[in-house]
This record gives structure tokens, C-alpha cells and sequence, in this order.
């Protein structure tokens, strides 16, 4: 009978938008980087590099602002390694790709031991945390005001950002160049278009946005610093973009989908029914695996909807063929 | 006529260990469809590459036609953004086009002084005129994938009309249209010429350079050898010129005479993954003591033969024998137990396995046999004498049988190949033998050149059969009984060794038959 109330769905929901938004922001960026052909694997070790930077920022300076651009800007850096191993020195993305993941995971855990007053632990400290602002008036609509209109700062943000950056890589010239970097880079460097400069810039993005997605985890949705606080959701936001088939505005959906998992699991045990939590929490990969058969399986699909043809292809002009 | 609109000086470009380009010079005037002509490997898409900034030139310079002074200016071309910047645009042979996006996406591709947010009606409306200027009509929203090859070619020409280019290079262009295409886009190229166009015109075709041309420039090894007027030329000299040069080799061909049938393909036809025919209808045979060369332009389906000939690629229709047994639907394994072995053309990628030493690059055909193999285990003291005999039978130098087979020079890595196909062959279940060569001695200095020859020479006269594919025409004349011409995937004709001269093989693998047999 519960299940089917308006409210719980809302509730839900709302807990879906707050786990959501760091998805989105890690998605977003990984889209730029792999629409640019370049696979970075790195998206956890990015994200959780954002968390501790941003989270240690934030305390210290007792200024939010400033800890959500440290994140953005150590998520970059991190991509940078990225761009200068598989760009410039043209190595494998996967293994570099894994060890950024891996190298920004120890190195969070050990700045999480350090960052704190003189040297501390920032475990358990309480710093400030990006704080719901309700927005007058359209807050108060039924259900959907608390889940749409009450929310923080980085989420209203993506209700600008996602739009611009769907809108920009369809229609705009640079999206235009990103796109056919991305699917044929021989094609684009023979039309006068840069293929490095436009890689390493679209790649450092992708790291900005994982950094900011991360900021997001230690400054509202689980405000603090915890080790492994990301929990593997850079390899949620890596099989989202595949789900929402490079696309920022599904990815959205995509986002709400795979948060809201977590949060129905939680609400379906408090009603007494029995899903248990580990088929739950396979639900993003499964559907990934779902959507990666069907859009590989139709050629039409594929060509519309599948990856960018060169992705993960290091590119060097003058090869001999 | 009128002035220059390109000219290249002494442009020298070195590739690792060769020199591709040895002071070229080239010239072509404004409004003038020019013929670059050349065997393969003869520098004609370095050259190009070197005026297009793919490829930067250790020496030479560029000049082209400033239309301010009406007189030629040095101009300096180090990326493909500069080369566009001075006009310059090349159509390449495989084209570069975005397959997901559409023409227009393709054509605007690299202008940086559209909008920021593109308007695609005004462009479309460009390149609608664009198209019925030149008569190259193409729906500029369809997708590339959606095109066919002819219709994408259009769009690589479109894209650089777009971008104004005065000097446009086809490499090849018509290698993929069919006949009609073919004259449709002569027609184009001749309208861009009227309109003061300087064109560059790539073809092994000699026909479409009598019929195109004003006047066409022959490289051969990297140098110019003559630029002439077309007008004043027969088909049979810009051949001369294409392959024509004073040879003195030996004819070691094997003399005894052939036996059974080794091989027998009849009415085989093969499409790549694209759908595209890669050989067309192929009758051949090869009988025991016997080399059948097959000659031709690389591309035109002579790696296609060899992997039908090996078992690689299995034929869709027709049907392949191997010592009278049918083959067709056959793995490359079964070829193998058959008595098929294969000299690959790319003996670093598919002949060794360069980070295994020499002694396992041996084996690697021989594991089945008892006396290497018995069980699970290898017998080590076989397997080290029968390496070492290959060795030492085999010439090969080598530190010793544990280098790593990538840390030898070529032609003793083709020597290892070498002794392993031959090798192997004695090992099967009859005495049907095939060795199938593909480009046996390219890249190999004289003595291993030399080697190699004599060594697939030998086993031809001890009962095996030979289908040797080479771009090298003297090695074919000199050691093939008969050979084979192939040209855009069909075999146009083959012919006795014993009774053909360079120029006719050159006219053949043109697609020409040479006229006294017509």
C-alpha cells in the first residue's frame, strides 16, 4: 500500500537528486574526455582527490566556495597526469587510467591523515557544508518542490550546466571539433584542428568536473571526510556514461536512476519488503551491460548512440601506413 | 599556358633507413589537371604528404601562386591547419571523414570563423550551390555512414572546395569509383581546372591520365624521372617510365616440368567486412614445380589471394583445392595439415613472435611433431638440435638460439620464417606441398635477397608449389614459371615468365592489355 504512495516516492526521490548530483558532475566530465577520445579510468581517484582537497579546503579557510574550486582544480591536476601519459607519451589509457584511480585513492588516505589542525586526521572534523537553499515560492509546490527547489548550490548549478554542455558539444563549432576528434582524428588534424591541444583541454575538464563531484560527497551529501568516502562511485559515473550513451542530459536520468537505488533499498526495507540489497546495488552495472548490448547490436544505434569511434586510441600523425 | 600555381624544389624526405623523396622537383601551372605517376613506393603520396604538412621535408621548398602579385611565393608548411591556410587540399585516399557526423559537420570541420554556435542553414545553403557548381549534388544533412563510396569521395572534394582551396591533390581517387564515377569525377576536375584550379592528379590508371591530363610528372625511386606533356605521349612510354630502367638479373626460374595440381582456386570471391568485393571471380592454379608470381599495384587484391591461398579467410563463393582435396570452408589449421605453408608479406607482425627467442619462433609449427612434443613437456635436447640445425642450414645469424627473435636484422628474421614454413612442409600427411610467399624479399639487402630466392627456387624443384606475391617485377620475371596480373581484384590475365617484357607486365597491372593481344 506504502509503496505506492506519492510520498515515498518523493522522498526517494529527493534522496536520489542528493546522491545524483556528484554522479552527474563525474559523468559530465567523463563525457568531455571521452568525446574527445580519451578514456580516463581515472574517475574515482579524481573524484575522491576533489573530496579530501575540498573538504581540507573548505575547513581550513571556513569558506565552501573555496573548497568546492580546490576540488575542481586538484580533479584537473589529477587528469593531467592523465593527458601527458597517454597524449603525450601515447601509452595505454586503461593501465594509466587504473593507476590514477589507484595513485589518488592512497593519495587521499594519506592526506586524510595529515590535512587536519597541525597535521591531524580530518576524520571527524565538522567543517561547513554546502547548505540547502530553498528557493521562495516554488519550494513550497507539492512533492516536487522539496525535491526540486530545496536543494544546494552545486545542484542548482547543474540545472544550468548540463543544458549548456549538451547544448554546446551538439550545436557549437568547438563541440563540433570535440565530437570529430574524438571519432577521427586523422580527419580533424587534416582540417587544421589540434588534436592534442583539444584532448588535453577536454580531458583536464573531465578532471575539474570528477574533482567538483567528489566536493560535492564531502561537502553535502556525506559532509566530513571519511577514507574511501566515494565508495566506487567514479565507476558508477564511468558505466553511466556509457548508460546514457554520451549523452549529459540522460545522464541525468541516468544519475537519479543509479542514486535512487540506494535510497528505494533503504525505504523498501523500512515497508518490510524483501530485495535484497546486493541485487539492488548490481541494478547501475546490469542496466549498463543492458544498454551497451543494445546499442552495439543495431548498427543504425550504434552509429548514432555508440562510442566515439577513436576513443582510447592514442593518435600520432605521422605514422606510416 | 598560364602561371604556376605550385612548385616544389628539391624536396628531400627520409623515412628510417630510406630515402623516400631525393630532390624532387615539381611543377604544375594554374588551371592545369596534372598526372603524378609512379610504381608503388615511388614517393608520389610523400610527395604530396610533404606539401599537405603531414609529413615535414628534411630539405626543398614550396612555392605557390600569390594572386596578389600574380607571381609565386615561398611559403613554409609545417601542419595540415598551414597547408589549408595557403589553399592547399588533399583528397586522400582513404578518406578523411567523420563517419558519424553529417557532410555539413564534415565540411565546416577545422573553420574556426563560423559562430560560435554554427548556422547550419546558411552553410547548407553554400555547399547546395557549392555542389551544383561543380556537379557534385549531395544531400548535405545525410549522414557519411549513409553515403557510398563515390558520394563520400564528393564530400572530401566539397570540403575543400568549401574551404576555398586552389590546389587540390586526389591520391588515387578513382582506385574506388567505379567506371562511371570515374568519368563523372574527370568531368568535375576538369570544370575546377577552367576555373584556374590547380589539380594534382594521383593514378596508376594510364588511361584516365591520357584522357585527364594535361601533362603528368613519373617518379620512380624517389626522383623525378620526366614530366611530359600527355598530349605528346602514348600510354606504352609513361609505362617505360613507371617501371622502365635498365635491368640486368639473372633468370634462375626452376627447370623441370610441372606435375599435379598443388593448388586449384576456382571462380573465388571475397568481400571485406565492408562489404566491399576484394576479389573478384579468381581462377588460378599452381602446380607442383612450379612458382606462379603474382604481380600487380599493391591493393589490388594480392593479400586477399594469399589469406584465401592459406586458409585465412575462407571464400565465400568458389572453391579452393589443396592437393585436389576441397578446401573451401576449411580453417587456416587444416591448410596447414595439407601442406600449406606461408612466407607473410609482414613477417614482424604475423611471421615471428618477436619477444619469444629464436628457438621457439622455430617450433612454432613444429609443436605437433613427436619428437618436439611428445606429451606435455617439450624434449628439450630435440628441440635445441633441431634449431640449431635450422640455423646453421638456414644461415641465420645469431648470437644463439635464445635471442629474442625481434633483436635480429630483417633478413635473417626472414630467414627464421623461412626455414619454418620449409621446415614444416615436410612434416604432412601427403607430399602435397604449396608455399605461399608474399613479398619474400622486401627490405632484404642482396645476399639475403639472393638466399631467399634460391631457397624457394630449390624447393620448387624438389616438388613444391609456389605462389609468390611481390611488387618487385624483376624478382617475379626472374624466378616465377608463370604469372599472374592482378588489378582491383581480379586476375587480368596470366602470362608465361619466359615470354614477357617489364612494359607488358607494367600495361597489366594497369588494367591495359597490351595491345597486340587485343
Amino acid at each position: 500500500m506504502q509503496i505506492v504512495d506519492i510520498a515515498f516516492w518523493a522522498s526517494v526521490l529527493s534522496i536520489a537528486m542528493a546522491a545524483g548530483t556528484s554522479l552527474v558532475y563525474a559523468a559530465v566530465g567523463e563525457i568531455f574526455a571521452e568525446k574527445s577520445g580519451v578514456l580516463n579510468l581515472g574517475v574515482e581517484g579524481m573524484m575522491i582527490m576533489g573530496a579530501v582537497t575540498g573538504f581540507a579546503a573548505a575547513y581550513h579557510s571556513g569558506n565552501v566556495l573555496i573548497g568546492v574550486v580546490t576540488g575542481g582544480i586538484v580533479g584537473g591536476f589529477m587528469a593531467l597526469i592523465h593527458c601527458f601519459v597517454t597524449i603525450t607519451l601515447l601509452a595505454d589509457q586503461v593501465v594509466s587510467g587504473l593507476a590514477v584511480t589507484l595513485l589518488g585513492g592512497g593519495l587521499a588516505s594519506f592526506l586524510g591523515q595529515r590535512l587536519g589542525v597541525d597535521g591531524t586526521p580530518l576524520v571527524g572534523l565538522i567543517g561547513p557544508r554546502l547548505l540547502e537553499i530553498p528557493i521562495p515560492y516554488m519550494s513550497d509546490i507539492a512533492y516536487i518542490g522539496d525535491v526540486l527547489f530545496n536543494r544546494d548550490m552545486m545542484t542548482y548549478l547543474l540545472y544550468i550546466v548540463v543544458p549548456l554542455v549538451a547544448f554546446y558539444i551538439r550545436r557549437t563549432r568547438p563541440g563540433l571539433f570535440l565530437r570529430a576528434v574524438g571519432e577521427n582524428p586523422q580527419a580533424a588534424d587534416v582540417m587544421g584542428v589540434d588534436v592534442v591541444k583539444c584532448r588535453y583541454f577536454y580531458t583536464v575538464m573531465g578532471g575539474v568536473f570528477a574533482g567538483l563531484g567528489g566536493v560535492h560527497l564531502s561537502l553535502s551529501y556525506t559532509p566530513g571526510w571519511t577514507e574511501s568516502i566515494t565508495g566506487g562511485r567514479g565507476w558508477i559515473a564511468v558505466a553511466l556514461v556509457i548508460f546514457a550513451t554520451w549523452d549529459p542530459i540522460r545522464s541525468v536520468f541516468g544519475a537519479l536512476l543509479f542514486g535512487g537505488v540506494n535510497a528505494i533499498q533503504f525505504r523498501m526495507q523500512a515497508v518490510g519488503t524483501n530485495v535484497p540489497a546486493a541485487l539492488l546495488n548490481m541494478l547501475p552495472y546490469l542496466l549498463t551491460i543492458v544498454v551497451l548490448v543494445i546499442i552495439t547490436y543495431f548498427e543504425g544505434l550504434r552509429k548514432k548512440l555508440g562510442a566515439p569511434d577513436a576513443l582510447g586510441l592514442p593518435y600520432i600523425r605521422e605514422e606510416r601506413v | 599556358m598560364n602561371s604556376i600555381g605550385l612548385k616544389m624544389e628539391g624536396i628531400v624526405k627520409d623515412f628510417p633507413g630510406v630515402r623516400a623523396l631525393d630532390h624532387v622537383d615539381f611543377i604544375v601551372n594554374k588551371g592545369e589537371i596534372h598526372g603524378l605517376l609512379g610504381e608503388n613506393g615511388a614517393g608520389k603520396t610523400t610527395l604530396m604528404s610533404v606539401l599537405c604538412g603531414l609529413y615535414r621535408a628534411e630539405a626543398g621548398s614550396v612555392y605557390l601562386h600569390d594572386s596578389n602579385t600574380d607571381s609565386e611565393r615561398e611559403v613554409v608548411i609545417s601542419t595540415p591547419r598551414e597547408a589549408i591556410v595557403c589553399g592547399v587540399g588533399m583528397v586522400h585516399q582513404h578518406f578523411r571523414l567523420v563517419q558519424s557526423q553529417t557532410v555539413l559537420e564534415n565540411c565546416i570541420l577545422g573553420i574556426r570563423d563560423t559562430n560560435l554556435v554554427v548556422d547550419y542553414k546558411a552553410i547548407e545553403k553554400d555547399i547546395i550551390e557549392l555542389g551544383k557548381r561543380y556537379g557534385m549534388e549531395i544531400n548535405p544533412e545525410a549522414y557519411i555512414w549513409e553515403l557510398s563510396v563515390g558520394e563520400q569521395q564528393r564530400v572530401e572534394i566539397l570540403k575543400m572546395l568549401y574551404r576555398d582551396a586552389e590546389i587540390l591533390i586526389m591520391d588515387e581517387p578513382t582506385a574506388v569509383l567505379t567506371p562511371q564515377e570515374a568519368r563523372l569525377l574527370g568531368e568535375t576536375m576538369k570544370l575546377m581546372a577552367i576555373e584556374d584550379k590547380t589539380i594534382v592528379f594521383i593514378t596508376h590508371k594510364l588511361d584516365e591520365v591520357i584522357e585527364f591530363t594535361h601533362r603528368s610528372t613519373v617518379l620512380r625511386d624517389g626522383k623525378n624521372v620526366s614530366t611530359v606533356d600527355t598530349g605528346n605521349t602514348t600510354k606504352r612510354e609513361l609505362a617505360n617510365l613507371m617501371v622502365g630502367r635498365d635491368v640486368v638479373f639473372s633468370i634462375v626460374r626452376p627447370n623441370i616440368s610441372p606435375g599435379d595440381y598443388v593448388m586449384e582456386m576456382r571462380g573465388v570471391s571475397v568481400y571485406d567486412s565492408r562489404g566491399v568485393q576484394t576479389l573478384k571471380d579468381i581462377d588460378i592454379d599452381v602446380k607442383s614445380g612450379e612458382i606462379l608470381g603474382v604481380a600487380g599495384v599493391s591493393g589490388n587484391g594480392q593479400k586477399e589471394l594469399a589469406e584465401v591461398a592459406t586458409g585465412l579467410v575462407g571464400c565465400k563463393n568458389g572453391s579452393i583445392y589443396i592437393g585436389g582435396r576441397d578446401m573451401s570452408d576449411s580453417s587456416a589449421g587444416k591448410f596447414i595439415k595439407a601442406g600449406v605453408s606461408h612466407i607473410p608479406g609482414d613477417r614482424i607482425g604475423v611471421g615471428l613472435v618477436g619477444n619469444l627467442p629464436v628457438s621457439d619462433n622455430l617450433i612454432l609449427k613444429s609443436y605437433q611433431i613427436k619428437e618436439i612434443c611428445g606429451g606435455l613437456l617439450f624434449n628439450q635436447r630435440f628441440v635445441h638440435e633441431y634449431v640449431d640445425r635450422l640455423i646453421d642450414e638456414y644461415e641465420v645469424v645469431t648470437p644463439g638460439r635464445d635471442t629474442l627473435a625481434r633483436n635480429l636484422s630483417g633478413g635473417n628474421q626472414q630467414k627464421m620464417v623461412l626455414a619454418r614454413e620449409i621446415e614444416s612442409t615436410y612434416r604432412c600427411y601427403d607430399d602435397t606441398r604449396l608455399i605461399v610467399a608474399v613479398y619474400p624479399t622486401r627490405g632484404l639487402d642482396v645476399g639475403a635477397t639472393e638466399f631467399v630466392r634460391s631457397r624457394l627456387v630449390k624447393q620448387c624443384s624438389e616438388g613444391a608449389g609456389i605462389l609468390m606475391v611481390s611488387d618487385d617485377l624483376e624478382e617475379i620475371i626472374a624466378i616465377s614459371t608463370r604469372i599472374a596480373v592482378m588489378y582491383s581484384g581480379y586476375i587480368v590475365d596470366v602470362v608465361k615468365a619466359d615470354c614477357v617484357t617489364l612494359e607488358d607486365l607494367g600495361m597489366l597491372m594497369a588494367g591495359e592489355r597490351p595491345i597486340d593481344e587485343i
